[in-house]
């Protein structure tokens, strides 16, 4: 770790193997005393330079890759992807296809929220409801498992369709865990939600603007924390999620002021209640059909471009997609959530004390895979 | 707002600057002269009927003729979403950077920079992002050369 004085200024090295940046982050701390003056992020260890790879590679080869962006979440990032060039080729599925869809995102996000939830608590001091939320997600993976074969990268949303269908037994199983589940939620919260050494430690930290959080771009739960209600889920539906009924869940800032890291974290708890609603009204809505009907002999959208972004458990994923007509894409852009609000990180965590640093990247909750890609 | 009541806005507010416009419903978009993208980004964020606040996603491609920077904008108050391009010459892409009016700017000009070669001027932190400091060449050019070694590693 290298160290230099300048003045009452030192600068810090946190990471990149520091336990606590969930990843290979480094951040570059100026620090007066404890008070962080200025954290300044450093990136790229990670990058595999997937918009390289997808420029050689045909369109269907493009989605293992992006599973391997944000690990935790790779159901909805493939589902990002297949939905941006089924957009441009004008496939439609049909009922079951995107029934299924919907139910592996909302399982993947809660299972994602679990683990961001379960380490925020273990950077926090507090370790059983790490242990809780990775019991519990468990069994989200073993539904993945005898699906697809795969626990955490699965290449199971394909475009135009599903690498298989589910097995007989599926919708059971997936309604036992929910029902399972939902109590669960509400004794984490009884465990860390509520904690006061929790709340003290997260309350008043990290404060994130309104106006702030839209100017650099931050979406998703970290948005919301800031209290606005946006979700491209309500506002700009895929997968026919409007005809769902749940709740946009926001931080209303009940210990201290809006957009805290607290207020944070408790987005991702209420999102966790609304993906079990919409995961029951799925199963409901699922209909017999063949998954794979859609799937088009030859991948070869028309040259074109399009645009195209989902919720994921951090925030909206967008694809910019260019065709030029060929069987490979000639350029996959993509907007990463955690990206964006890492560019904001600089911000929110000026003046913070260096403990505080801690919480605050936890409570933006970073995937570094996503970041480098 | 629709893309091409934007469009016509567009076209009404800046005349010659914008020199296409494709409102189409899939991914609309208008080409703007490079040296005037800061009016008309600050324009799209300020007038009261567009309020473009959120920039979503600002992307280089290189059509190895020409190199596109294009900004995927979105307004959080009205729900609507617009594209804009600028074409550069591939030998000198520079343009002005649009930091002062989208925060998130920041990094997605770097980025840019770093895997692209574009300049953006009067960025205020203009350094490589994802590659290490000392990386040569711009990976994401159509030309580039992968290289065979890193600092005396094979690659």
């Amino acid at each position: 770790m290298e160290a230099e004085y300048t003045g009452d200024v030192m600068t810090l090295n946190m990471g990149p193997q520091h336990p606590s940046t969930h990843g290979v982050l480094r951040l570059e701390l100026k620090t007066d005393g404890e008070v962080v003056a200025e954290a300044i992020p450093h990136i790229g260890y990670l990058h595999r330079c997937f918009e390289k790879h997808a420029e050689n590679i045909e369109y269907p080869g493009v989605v293992p890759f992006t599973d391997r962006m944000d690990y935790c979440a790779a159901m909805n990032m493939e589902l990002g992807y297949v939905l941006a060039v089924e957009k441009l080729m004008g496939i439609e599925v049909n009922n079951r296809v995107r029934c299924i869809r919907i139910i592996m995102a909302e399982l993947n996000r809660i299972a994602s929220h679990l683990i961001a939830a379960g380490t925020y608590g273990n950077d926090m001091g507090s370790f059983t409801p790490f242990l809780w939320c990775f019991r519990d997600r468990e069994t989200i993976l073993d539904i993945f498992e005898e699906t697809c074969g795969a626990r955490l990268l699965y290449n199971y949303n394909w475009i135009g369709g599903l690498m298989c269908d589910v097995l007989p037994g599926f919708e059971k199983r997936v309604i036992d865990f929910i029902d399972y589940f939902e109590p669960q939620v509400d004794n984490l919260n009884k465990l860390l939600s509520d904690n006061y050494i929790f709340i003290k430690r997260t309350a008043n930290v990290g404060i994130m603007p309104p106006e702030l959080a839209i100017n650099y771009g931050v979406t998703g739960p970290n948005l919301r924390g800031s209290g606005i209600k946006f979700d491209v889920r309500k506002d700009e539906p895929y997968l026919g999620y409007e005809e769902y009924d749940f709740d946009v869940a926001i931080g209303r800032g009940e210990h201290g002021p809006i957009g805290s890291c607290w207020d944070r974290y408790m987005v991702r708890i209420r999102e966790v209640k609304e993906s079990c609603k919409i995961v029951r009204q799925a199963v409901a809505k699922m209909t017999p059909g063949d998954v794979q009907e859609s799937i088009p002999k030859r991948i070869k959208p028309a040259a074109g471009e399009v645009y195209h972004r989902t919720e994921c458990p951090r925030g909206e994923l967008g694809y910019y997609i260019v065709s030029d007509g060929s069987l490979k894409p000639y350029r996959v852009k993509v907007k990463s959530p955690c990206f964006t609000v890492m560019g904001a990180f600089r911000k929110i965590s000026r003046g913070a004390m260096i403990a505080d640093i801690i919480a605050i990247l936890g409570s933006v909750d970073v995937v570094l895979g996503e970041i480098d890609r | 707002m629709k893309p091409d009541e934007i469009a016509a806005l567009l076209g009404a507010q800046f005349g010659a600057k914008i020199l296409e416009s494709k409102p189409s419903p899939l991914s609309p978009w208008s080409v703007v002269d490079p040296a005037e993208i800061l009016p008309v980004c600050r324009f799209l964020r300020d007038d009261e009927r567009l309020r473009m606040d959120h920039l979503e996603c600002l992307a280089g491609v290189d059509y190895k003729d020409r190199i596109e920077v294009v900004y995927v904008l979105y307004s959080m108050t009205h729900r609507h979403r617009y594209a804009l391009k600028c074409l550069l010459p591939r030998e000198s892409a520079r343009l002005n950077s649009v930091e002062s009016i989208w925060g998130a700017a920041n990094w997605h000009e770097r980025e840019a920079y770093d895997l692209l070669g574009i300049v953006f001027e009067g960025h205020s932190d203009l350094r490589r992002i994802l590659l290490p400091d000392d990386w040569e060449g711009h990976p994401l050019r159509r030309d580039y050369k992968f290289p065979t070694s890193y600092r005396d590693m094979p690659v």
